[in-house]
């Protein structure tokens, strides 16, 4: 029986390749692009447009624009003038701020983003670190302010741009999140007052668009307060700023709350925990950790919204950009400067949700 | 209910009052060391900081007159940009103590606004911009046009009344933001545009073609813009008033930065009077004897600020017009400094 049998073959047969259309880049491109004529239809209407946009779009952007010349230089050009930005980056980034102290609110902003950067990771977050951000913000709040240790001093009112924009935004959402939970927590108590106060906040601030609440701020509450007494701009501004996402996020916490189980408010009730230890120890921990994508969808908005004080003519990063436009040398081209500053709003928001996301795979791992 | 409102309705009168009556704000400017200014800051040649984040402009140095007459020092302002809707709240509520932002003075803003205007330091007036290429010669021609208007302002109101009243029709291409008004009109967007003509002139400066597009002759509205204080500080509001006339009467004398201190030694009364070498006009003002000196000096006169923020060696590229000297066919006009 060792003999083989005639007709079948020893030698095993060489694998047949697959057809060269449906492997590879060429399969690829034939099962995902290809696939129907509706689909084909729209993967040649996207190459056309994609081919009309994107050339032209490269050609204005790096090939015809300017760099760094002048105004009339840029009017010549075809493409795209980013010196625009490049000769008034400057005053865009730091409005006011004396020009041979600029170096000031530049350290301060390095400080803040260092220690935002370490902060990222949960394993510094120990008791150093708290240190570091109190050393931080005294070293920032001295940077910009001066007047001791031989720095001139300089006032608020002078302070503009990106260091302004990131002052309302990161004071604003780390101030709004603690008054948020409280408003939420007061909102849910069973004390009648504290309730009804809770709640008639919550809706009249909710009720109202920022923008009425900043030229309140900035209008109509310096009437009331006596003659030769003004309260800073910027002061006025960052606590409406405060106010209104504090009630944004008091009802996104309380939506956490609401979703927790009437298990858990027991178990803690049964385990003798008072309110305090309740909330602290078994409801706060889990309801904050459900609502942050909500959360941080608040404080996205809350970020950009910081560039509504330009109605109030506070000089934020969207102002000064504003009003180096209406220099006659720079007039017309606001599209690359927009679009910069687009990109410094994109990088910030970009980075924001990014760390949420991290942040809820970090600490999902109960589940 | 209504006596509650009768009470509260008096409460306010009463506080307003009493703000008023205490006010002296020479005293305040003069105890806390510098003048708080209300300017624009968007506009070219009159409020805006430069690329190095510096005031400068027409309204800006007139600010700083009323420092130089007051401290003998023209650095000794703080700026604070004011919006169109902020500016007379923030007046009226002390932020700033004078405006020198480009406002239109008008009877309504004068009297039940609670402010005073001072000395007209631009005379500035409506009028209409259209491309060379249509033959256009006057406003009256323009029945039916396009017209690229910003909302919300007088300006838009103006045009209207304008057009209705030579029975015309317009089509009004309304855009907010001015930078992006002036794009639409350079693009072909609408066949003219309204604005103030200082703004029109500096606009056509820059655009890509200037010689394309000429003003037209009419002027379809009076903009008086002048520096403005609160109502009732009668004291404050001569200061100001004479800082902004000073600058006048300096040009007119042919006092200026560079000839004040020669100009010292001339035996012209006038002149002596003027620059406080004969005393009299400072003690009357309450100020120093040398505040006009200290003006023209650190400041300059008011040809000199015209052409170093507006004139024709600016891009604003304005001719003096009505901002000339009465002596030479303009409005400026200062009364006598004795």
């Amino acid at each position: 029986m060792n003999q083989p049998h005639p007709h079948v073959s020893t030698q095993p047969v060489s694998a047949v390749r697959p057809p060269v259309t449906s492997v590879g880049p060429i399969g690829w491109i034939k099962q995902n692009l290809f696939s129907n004529w509706f689909n084909s239809l729209l993967t040649i209407l996207t190459l056309y447009l994609l081919w009309k946009i994107v050339p032209p779009f490269l050609r204005w952007a790096f090939v015809d624009s300017r760099w760094y010349s002048d105004g009339a230089a840029c009017r010549e050009a075809d493409g795209a003038c980013w010196s625009v930005v490049g000769r008034n980056i400057r005053f865009m980034i730091f409005g006011f701020f004396p020009h041979d102290q600029q170096w000031r609110p530049l350290l301060a902003m390095l400080i803040l983003v260092g220690l935002l950067f370490y902060s990222r990771n949960r394993k510094h977050w120990k008791k150093s670190l708290a240190y570091a951000w109190f050393a931080g913000l005294v070293i920032m709040g001295l940077m910009m302010q001066g007047g001791i240790f031989g720095l001139t001093e300089v006032e608020s009112t002078q302070w503009g741009g990106l260091p302004l924009t990131l002052l309302l935004a990161v004071f604003g959402l780390t101030a709004a999140h603690p008054l948020g939970v409280l408003l939420a927590l007061g909102r849910q108590s069973r004390m009648p007052a504290i309730k009804a106060l809770s709640i008639a906040y919550i809706e009249l601030i909710r009720g109202v668009p920022l923008i009425s609440l900043l030229f309140m701020s900035s209008i109509v509450f310096p009437l009331f307060l006596p003659e030769g007494v003004t309260i800073n701009k910027i002061v006025r501004a960052q606590v409406a700023m405060i106010l209104f996402t504090a009630a944004y996020i008091a009802e996104v916490v309380r939506g956490g709350l609401q979703g927790m189980p009437k298990g858990q408010y027991e178990a803690a009730e049964s385990l003798g925990l008072n309110y305090i230890q309740t909330m602290r120890l078994v409801i706060l921990p889990q309801a904050l950790k459900i609502v942050i994508p909500p959360t941080v969808s608040i404080l996205i908005s809350a970020f950009k919204d910081t560039s509504l004080v330009v109605i109030i003519a506070l000089y934020d990063l969207l102002k000064t950009t504003q009003s180096m436009l209406t220099d006659p040398q720079w007039m017309g081209f606001s599209t690359e400067a927009y679009i910069f500053i687009a990109l410094i709003y994109l990088i910030c928001c970009f980075f924001m949700s990014n760390y949420s996301r991290r942040l809820e795979r970090e600490l999902n791992v109960s589940r | 209910m209504k006596r509650f409102a009768q009470c509260v309705s008096i409460i306010l009168v009463m506080v307003m009052l009493c703000g008023w009556a205490a006010a002296d704000t020479l005293e305040e400017v003069r105890k806390k060391g510098f003048i708080q200014a209300g300017v624009n800051g968007d506009i070219f040649g009159f409020g805006k900081p430069d690329e190095k984040g510096v005031w400068q402009g027409l309204d800006v140095d007139t600010a700083r007159a009323i420092a130089a007459a007051v401290f003998g020092n023209a650095d000794k302002v703080k700026y604070t940009p004011v919006t169109a809707k902020t500016r007379f709240t923030a007046l009226q509520s002390g932020e700033v103590d004078v405006l020198t932002r480009n406002c239109t003075q008008t009877l309504t803003r004068d009297t039940a606004m609670g402010l005073d205007f001072c000395q007209v330091n631009f005379y500035d007036g409506q009028g209409f911009m259209v491309p060379k290429k249509l033959g256009i010669k006057s406003a009256k021609e323009l029945n039916g046009a396009t017209v690229c208007v910003l909302p919300g302002t007088t300006t838009e109101l103006n045009a209207a009344d304008y057009f209705r009243s030579n029975n015309m029709k317009m089509k009004p291409v309304v855009i907010e933001n001015t930078a992006e008004l002036y794009k639409a009109y350079f693009a072909g967007r609408c066949d003219c545009i309204t604005s103030d003509t200082s703004q029109l002139a500096g606009n056509r400066a820059v655009a890509p073609n200037p010689a394309d597009h000429i003003l037209l002759p009419e002027i379809i509205s009076k903009e008086p813009l002048a520096p403005a204080v609160r109502h009732g500080d009668n004291k404050w509001k001569d200061i100001v008033h004479y800082a902004v006339l000073a600058m006048i009467e300096a040009e007119e004398l042919g006092v200026t930065s560079k000839n004040v201190d020669d100009m010292l030694k001339t035996s012209d009364p006038k002149i002596q009077r003027f620059l406080g070498v004969t005393p009299g006009n400072g003690e009357a003002l309450g100020l120093d004897e040398k505040f006009a000196y200290n003006i023209v000096k650190q400041v300059g006169n008011y040809g000199e600020i015209f052409e170093r923020n507006v004139g024709v060696n600016t891009p604003l590229k304005l001719e003096r017009g009505l901002n000339a000297l009465w002596t030479k066919g303009g409005l400026m006009y200062s009364p006598p400094f004795n």
